[in-house]
């Protein structure tokens, strides 16, 4: 037990829990709420739905390439799927996933705290991202059409193509904004608000990594918010920093796109192992392996990631010594996310290892994570990079990274912190079920996309030669696999809201300090605030059931 | 237990939890992000200038230094009268107080409407970015006086937005939201004032003085 005050012997069952407490009814108890609780269910339930829609469009970019030539769409609009499938999935899903819905609930709760630093700043926080995503989503039907640049809004096309281009760009800066905040509260938050006694290495790692992943935020997004700004200033004014028409450089872009958006890879990734690491412990039941190696490295990953940008460019012109350079930093920051890995491998030796969903999904994300960072290494290598750039092997490797990474840790996260959310229970076999199609659908899916990218299938093609028909085919029966995976798991999820069970407050033997408020928790989270006199993760038998 | 309920949701200031360290770290990291967000245009001004050092120096010659030096002028003074403002309030002059924040507020106008004026001719002149008059000249006067609106336009912004703070932190101040034993939001504001002071102050040689 890392608490002292607080714990599971004394149920505060007086109070009600924050579905319950509030001033306001209906719909404004949660459009109006500064509880840090209801904010992570309100992004929750914003972004599973921008999930399924991405997810949509995804299918219907595999279901293309399920023949050769046009099956059922026309080129340009295979150009604005993939336009759309990026920027709902990058920017509406998984950079502001796992610390918007789990670092709102969980983060206070877990450092002992009423709620974040500044409450109304994290609502105004959702507002933006709302705001920010309505107008990404109505460029889609207004102006010149969807944009069909890609997500990565490269000049000058993004400049000249009739596409609406410019809303969607705004709609990015205004969630952009929304981000800058949530990272910004999250910040003075682990400062000023941690419980008595829980010092800098007591903190549990899932706040040290939204930690870390904060900074990454506060310090990348204003250069993704400039350069934003001016690709609109440049479509509106002509003002000619990056048109080479005017005598600006499209490279300068790049490097600046590159200066957030490699970072904000790093956002995706930080919360993600973050919540792993809380859940490999306390389904492993046992402390966590090299506790001051995993703060370490993740505050390693933020610094040295903001440092790899031009890896993206090796191929756009650049000199030979900075490629060298860029390409050095890349392999470097390989090291603090292997650390990461072995620290993981190495809490489950001489574990009672419980393979329960959530489980089983962090078990997926450090197998899929690891493909994903060592096909990732692979680029980083000069020569082969030019092979394989902008082919389908690019494609394979970030999907790995972020839907294997990333997706796999929100949907562990989902599974794990699911009874404390809702105070009810899912399915525990249909979800095991689901996660043997997702992770199985997922291989067959992106595996292949490797091996055609390896072959030389070019990305963003709507069509395909002959030789690659093979492992399209095989790679759009893996996505209905899988998409029939995520949709087991989510018609589990939603029908598990209305299965009246009663939830212990700490149904997995977690220790971090969730656990010890009931599920779902109070309005207040804490009756007496806690104090902490031992490091985290200390798992004692003696007061636990015995292990399984 | 309602009581403390009813005052996290409805969250009147009196049971709020206050953290004046908190508030003003939350505040620095914020200005952190400000000069991020410049800094991205200050590396594309330091990119251009190398490459075209000889035609900036050429634009910038044509740029009223007089009118730039004028709103440097004004624009310190006001963050001397925000100072004030923000003493005065601690020393529980309210009344003192509120003069210097509108005074300050009247400066941050001063500044907009010389820049108005500024733009305006070299709009009059046929300087703006995709004029013609412009194109007809070297990529990288274009690519000056791109970053001259760019930069000083943005500026302006904040400019606007801080002045509209001001406005704001007046309100507060008349209905005793900010006290002299609670003043940590006009402080804020105050910093927000100086970020937009500061980065001025490398406007000013980069654009007006570069000549």
């Amino acid at each position: 037990m890392s608490t002292a005050a607080a714990s599971i012997a004394t149920p505060t069952h007086g109070e009600p829990s924050f579905y319950a407490g509030s001033s306001r009814r209906g719909m404004l108890s949660w459009l109006l709420t500064t509880d840090h609780k209801r904010i992570g269910l309100m992004y929750l339930a914003a972004m599973l739905t921008f999930f399924l829609v991405g997810m949509t469009l995804g299918v219907f970019m595999r279901l293309e390439h399920l023949t050769m030539g046009p099956t059922i769409m026309k080129p340009t609009t295979y150009n604005a799927l993939f336009t759309l499938h990026g920027v709902i999935m990058i920017f509406l899903f998984v950079i502001p996933g796992l610390p918007a819905v789990f670092g709102n609930f969980c983060l206070p709760i877990m450092i002992g705290a009423k709620d974040v630093a500044f409450p109304r700043l994290n609502l105004l926080s959702w507002y933006l991202f709302m705001t920010g995503a309505t107008i990404a989503i109505t460029s889609l039907f207004t102006g010149g059409g969807p944009p069909d640049t890609g997500w990565s809004f490269y000049v000058p096309y993004s400049v000249t193509t009739g596409t609406n281009v410019t809303m969607a760009v705004l709609g990015a800066f205004v969630i952009g904004f929304s981000s800058i905040l949530t990272g910004l509260n999250f910040i003075t938050t682990i400062h000023r608000m941690r419980a008595k006694g829980m010092n800098w290495m007591r903190m549990p790692l899932f706040p040290w990594a939204l930690y870390a992943t904060a900074w990454v935020q506060v310090l990348a997004t204003p250069i993704l918010g400039i350069t934003l700004l001016l690709v609109i200033l440049e479509r509106v004014f002509h003002l000619g920093i990056f048109n080479p028409a005017i005598g600006g450089d499209p490279i300068l872009y790049q490097h600046l796109f590159w200066t957030y958006s490699h970072p904000a890879v790093y956002i995706m990734i930080i919360p993600a192992m973050g919540a792993i690491s809380e859940i490999i412990p306390t389904f492993a039941h046992r402390t966590v392996f090299g506790y001051k190696a995993i703060v370490m490295s993740s505050m390693a990953i933020a610094a040295v990631g903001s440092l790899v940008w031009a890896h993206h460019m090796f191929t756009s012109g650049m000199s030979e010594t900075a490629i060298i350079i860029f390409s050095l930093l890349t392999f470097l920051v390989a090291i603090p996310s292997a650390i990461k890995v072995f620290n993981w491998v190495a809490t489950l030796y001489k574990g009672s290892v419980e393979l329960k969903a959530p489980m089983l999904f962090a078990l997926g994300f450090i197998f899929l994570f690891s493909i994903g960072g060592l096909t990732g290494l692979f680029q980083g290598a000069l020569a082969i990079n030019m092979h394989i750039h902008d082919t389908y092997f690019i494609v394979g490797h970030f999907h790995y990274v972020m839907f294997g990474g990333t997706g796999f840790a929100f949907f562990a996260a989902l599974h794990y912190w699911y009874p404390k959310m809702f105070g009810r229970m899912y399915n525990e076999r249909t979800a095991i079920v689901a996660w043997v199609h997702i992770f199985v659908g997922f291989n067959m899916l992106y595996f292949t996309m490797l091996v055609l990218g390896m072959q030389g299938m070019p990305r963003r093609y709507y069509d395909h030669l002959p030789q690659f028909h093979g492992g399209h085919i095989h790679a759009t029966i893996g996505s209905w696999i899988m998409v029939a995976g995520l949709l087991m798991m989510f018609g589990n999820l939603v029908r598990g809201l209305f299965r009246k069970v009663e939830i212990p407050a700490n149904p997995w033997g977690g220790v971090t300090l969730e656990w010890t408020v009931p599920s779902p928790p109070p309005v207040e989270n804490f009756e007496i605030l806690p104090v902490i006199t031992e490091p985290p993760y200390t798992f004692n038998p003696v007061s636990k059931e015995p292990a399984p | 237990m309602s009581a403390s309920v009813e005052s996290h949701d409805a969250g009147p200031p009196a049971a709020e939890h206050r953290d004046y360290i908190g508030a003003k770290l939350g505040m620095w990291i914020f200005i952190f992000t400000e000069l991020i967000l410049f800094g991205g245009l200050f590396v594309a001004y330091g990119m251009y200038r190398s490459m075209h050092a000889h035609e900036f120096h050429k634009a910038a010659g044509e740029l009223n230094v007089v009118l730039g030096v004028i709103n440097t002028v004004v624009l310190l003074t006001s963050s001397l009268t925000m100072v004030l403002s923000i003493v005065a309030i601690r020393l529980k002059r309210k009344g003192q107080s509120m003069i210097f924040l509108a005074t300050t507020m009247v400066l941050g106008c001063v500044f907009l409407v010389n820049k108005f004026f500024e733009w305006r001719a070299k709009i009059h002149h046929g300087l703006y970015p995709g004029s013609e008059h412009l194109m007809a000249r070297p990529p990288g006067e274009r690519l000056f006086f791109g970053l001259y609106y760019g930069m000083t336009g943005l500026h302006g912004l904040h400019v606007t937005v801080g002045v509209t703070v001001m406005a704001v932190m007046l309100v507060l101040l008349r209905r005793d939201k900010i006290r002299h034993d609670d003043f940590i939001k006009l402080e804020n504001a105050g910093l927000y004032w100086h970020l937009v002071d500061v980065i001025w102050i490398f406007l000013l040689p980069l654009f007006y003085l570069a000549a």
